[in-house]
């Protein structure tokens, strides 16, 4: 150890108040959201995760249609997204020519580059129509915006992320797994499958990473979703998402309790999504750190 | 139905109308890219003895041990040429099915491991792929695999729990008999002692010992004394040539050629 | 046996189906953005400001200029105070503060734009009841801040220890020896790492939908509301009239193309600037 110089004391002091003020912030999100949304969190308490009424007019707010609408269309995107995201890693770390390995990884990670906006544009102009003419084609009524639009373009924005964080977790596990498996007689898929089985943890930890995603996504699912506060199961019909509705009611709340109550979806949002955050990087680092190889002891016990 | 292979384990008909070894290799070469790493290789592994293969790092004997459960098509600029033939049988043949001769060519590597799953799933593993399901079935030949290894007694009651938590040197154990559970009639060993303390690789040198009487095992190992004690036959590999070959005895007293008796005498290497 | 082959060739199959059915909307997107956008823009879209509702002509001038203040402020704020904790964290990385200030890096990368938007709405837009371009580059910034953090760590880390020792034997303190050798030698990396950050948050629209608002006019004052080109992009989208719609085109043609050529530019640039740097 150096010995302790002025200096030294300085510079952690220095560097640690900046690093400081890193934890303040996020620790002053959560504080800023709550007070934010004292009004609504007072008038409604509870029942405001229950109510299906969103009525600025008359003051009346509940956010189940939005909960329910960002679940959905955030189960849809990942039933989705999921197999594709993890068939992609699956290709491009174990199946794929080694030629071909950066340039996929590249162009997958194009679609992760392209802004939200650009995506709720697509969406408008090209998925949408495509969705209404599906639409008559069921004899559903063909509005084209509705949960299915939004499912689909959550899907598609989800996979690069999930995709190559499922690639990190692949990466990690020992070659000496697969070669164990083919020396038994395994098939190519069956090797895969004991890589698979062995970073099931991290796998499923980008899953909800992506999950993640998705329930913060605003831009595309606001342009394609519909904007309506229903509850319904109906992938045709038009609903609304957390985010889609703080996006466009914000800067339209006449009064305080409108923006309180927005604010407090904003809490909800908040919270779920650290939650899900939380979960799944603890997920991930366990499996990380199994696949790092134990230190070898100089004497193992007598029973070996 | 089994679907465990009911050939006799006698070397078959057309090897011994050709009255080979259970494993001949003829003229072998082996390359990683453009680099040659093995030079034709001549060797005959005896049925039921064990053949050890000794050499300096790098000298190519585990790429060798490699080629023959062909191991190596998992590189992609990895390309062998000549022979290798087992029971009679080109390996490298157009038609060979490479997971049946993985089936009947055991290997068990330098660093055990064992899947992250229960003792009896690993050993049960193997068995699983060929279809097996009935967990009676397994369940006998989990046991009388484990009992191959040495390991029955010690494991007996904790069948279900966690292959992880098994010591090293009982993790290769493990090893060991998750390849014998699909009966092979070939097994190949890479070092598989050298990541072990003395007293567990007494115990596996115990182990190859008592296998040699139903298995026909290959071992690589850099210790020489090991090879002493536990092979039949060595084979004195060096840059990717093999130098000689003979009963161990004969390569470690009274070596033929000069680089075999400095490296057996540890002059170099 | 043949059946497990089988089973085998179908899943790799499936993989192989599974990356077709990702770049096929990649294609499809980029196909629609090039075609309808490229075609729309011409030279009244750089040089002029939007017309009045209904009329059609016009130009998103002020939001790309809007556009590139937002991120020079995100940068201005991100970047400081990114690296210098990136510096402390690679510092001292195995004490209790450190990984608690990771922990909270963590968490701030996962929290969704909208709700850093609200923040920075409450932090500085309600205090003086404004929309602000501060307010959204403060948005930004932000969102720009985890990456920065963990970019400068990341690299710090990799530069080898030699440097370090050779510039203490010299009898430099821990500061200097930090900020005169071990920083400059990451700064490459650390540059591409702002750069990428930078493309994303350029990209971003819900943040600012109630922080920098939006601007019709002409304007580039740091306190007054302020034109993107994402809001102006998404203003447009909705709209009902064609011609809007097609310049929204054009303006998401124009931020792809700023992305790409900013996420280029990082790599390219960098690797210059890392072949100057080495003896």
């Amino acid at each position: 150890m150096r010995v302790k110089s002025r200096d030294d004391r300085l510079f952690r002091l220095a560097t640690g108040a900046v690093a400081a003020l890193v934890l303040l912030l996020v620790v002053g999100i959560g504080f800023e959201l709550s007070r934010q949304s004292m009004l609504s969190i007072r008038k409604f308490g509870l029942s405001f995760w229950t109510t299906r009424v969103w009525d600025p007019v008359s003051g009346e707010f509940g956010a189940l249609p939005f909960i329910w609408g960002t679940l959905y269309s955030s189960v849809i995107a990942l039933l989705i997204a999921a197999p594709i995201a993890l068939g992609i890693a699956v290709f491009i770390s174990e199946l794929s020519p080694r030629w071909a390995r950066q340039p996929l990884s590249y162009l997958t990670e194009l679609l992760a580059a392209i802004p939200s906006i650009v995506y709720g544009l697509w969406g408008i102009f090209v998925l949408v129509p495509i969705v209404r003419k599906l639409e008559v084609w069921a004899g559903a009524p063909p509005l084209g915006v509705g949960m299915l639009s939004a499912g689909l373009i959550l899907a598609i924005m989800v996979i690069p992320f999930t995709s190559s964080v499922a690639r990190e977790i692949l990466k990690n596990v020992p070659s000496a797994q697969r070669e164990a498996a083919y020396a038994l007689g395994a098939t190519r898929w069956e090797a895969i499958q004991v890589a698979l089985g062995y970073g099931k943890q991290g796998i499923i930890g980008a899953v909800m990473l992506g999950f993640g995603r998705a329930l913060g996504e605003t831009m595309a699912v606001t342009m394609v979703i519909g904007n309506s506060p229903q509850i319904t199961a109906s992938l045709f019909a038009p609903q609304y998402t957390m985010a889609a509705v703080i996006a466009n009611e914000f800067t339209e709340a006449a009064d305080e309790l409108y923006l309180h109550a927005l604010i407090e979806i904003g809490l909800l949002l908040f919270i779920i999504t650290i939650g899900v955050n939380m979960l799944s990087r603890l997920l991930i680092w366990s499996m990380k750190s199994r696949s790092r190889p134990m230190p070898v002891l100089a004497l193992e016990k007598v029973a070996a | 139905m089994t679907v465990i292979d009911v050939e006799p384990r006698t070397s078959n008909a057309a090897a011994m109308i050709m009255n080979e070894a259970k494993i001949h290799v003829r003229n072998f070469d082996f390359y990683y890219g453009p680099s040659k790493v093995l030079h034709a290789i001549d060797l005959d592994v005896p049925d039921r003895q064990v053949t050890a293969l000794i050499g300096p790092s790098g000298c190519g004997k585990s790429t060798f041990l490699r080629s023959i459960n062909r191991m190596n098509d998992i590189i992609p600029e990895a390309k062998a040429a000549g022979t290798i033939r087992i029971d009679g049988r080109d390996v490298y043949a157009p038609g060979m099915d490479v997971v049946e001769l993985r089936r009947r060519v055991g290997m068990v590597f330098q660093k055990s491991n064992p899947f992250p799953k229960s003792i009896f799933d690993n050993i049960a593993y193997g068995l699983r792929l060929g279809g097996m399901r009935g967990r009676r079935q397994l369940a006998e030949i989990v046991e009388k695999s484990l009992r191959r290894a040495a390991l029955w007694e010690e494991v007996k009651d904790r069948l279900d729990t966690s292959a992880l938590a098994l010591s090293g040197g009982q993790q290769q154990r493990l090893c060991i008999a998750r390849a014998l559970a699909v009966d092979p009639e070939i097994l190949l060993m890479d070092e598989p002692a050298s990541a072990l303390d003395p007293i567990a690789t007494a115990k596996i040198e115990e182990l190859i010992y008592e296998l040699k009487d139903n298995y026909t095992i290959v071992i690589v190992t850099h210790n020489m004394q090991q090879a002493a004690r536990v092979s039949d036959r060595t084979a004195f590999f060096m840059l990717g040539k093999l130098v000689e070959v003979g009963p161990t005895n004969t390569i470690f007293m009274t070596p033929r050629e000069k680089m075999t008796e400095d490296y057996v005498t540890g002059r170099f290497g | 046996m043949n059946r497990r082959k089988l089973l085998s060739r179908v899943m790799e199959t499936l993989c192989l189906v599974a990356v077709l059915l990702a770049l096929l909307p990649l294609a499809f997107i980029l196909f629609y953005v090039i075609r309808e956008g490229a075609g729309a823009l011409n030279l009244d879209f750089f040089t002029q400001i939007p017309k009045p509702v209904g009329e059609p002509g016009g130009g998103m001038a002020n939001a790309i200029v809007g556009t590139l203040i937002l991120i020079g402020l995100a940068a201005l704020f991100a970047v400081p105070v990114g690296v210098i904790c990136g510096v402390h964290l690679s510092e001292y990385p195995t004490r209790r503060f450190s990984s608690l200030v990771r922990f909270a890096a963590d968490v701030m990368n996962g929290v969704p734009s909208i709700v850093i938007g609200i923040f920075a709405y409450g932090l500085v837009v309600l205090p003086v009841k404004r929309f602000s371009a501060i307010a959204g580059g403060f948005a930004l910034g932000l969102l720009m801040l985890p990456v920065v953090i963990r970019t400068t760590e990341e690299l710090l880390r990799l530069v080898p220890a030699g440097l370090r020792e050779g510039a203490l034997a010299l009898g430099a303190t821990r500061s200097r020896a930090v900020f005169t050798v071990i920083l400059p030698a990451a700064l490459p990396g650390i540059i591409t790492g702002v750069l990428v950050a930078l493309a994303r948050v350029a990209g971003e629209t819900a943040p600012l939908l109630f922080t920098a608002f939006n601007n019709r006019f002409w304007s580039t004052s740091l306190m007054q509301p302020i034109a993107s080109l994402t809001v102006q992009v998404f203003t447009y989208a909705i709209s009902p009239y064609d011609d809007w719609h097609r310049q929204a085109w054009a303006g998401a043609f124009l931020l792809v193309m700023i992305i790409l050529s900013l996420s280029i530019t990082a790599r390219f640039a960098v690797r210059r600037l890392e072949r100057m740097n080495r003896p």
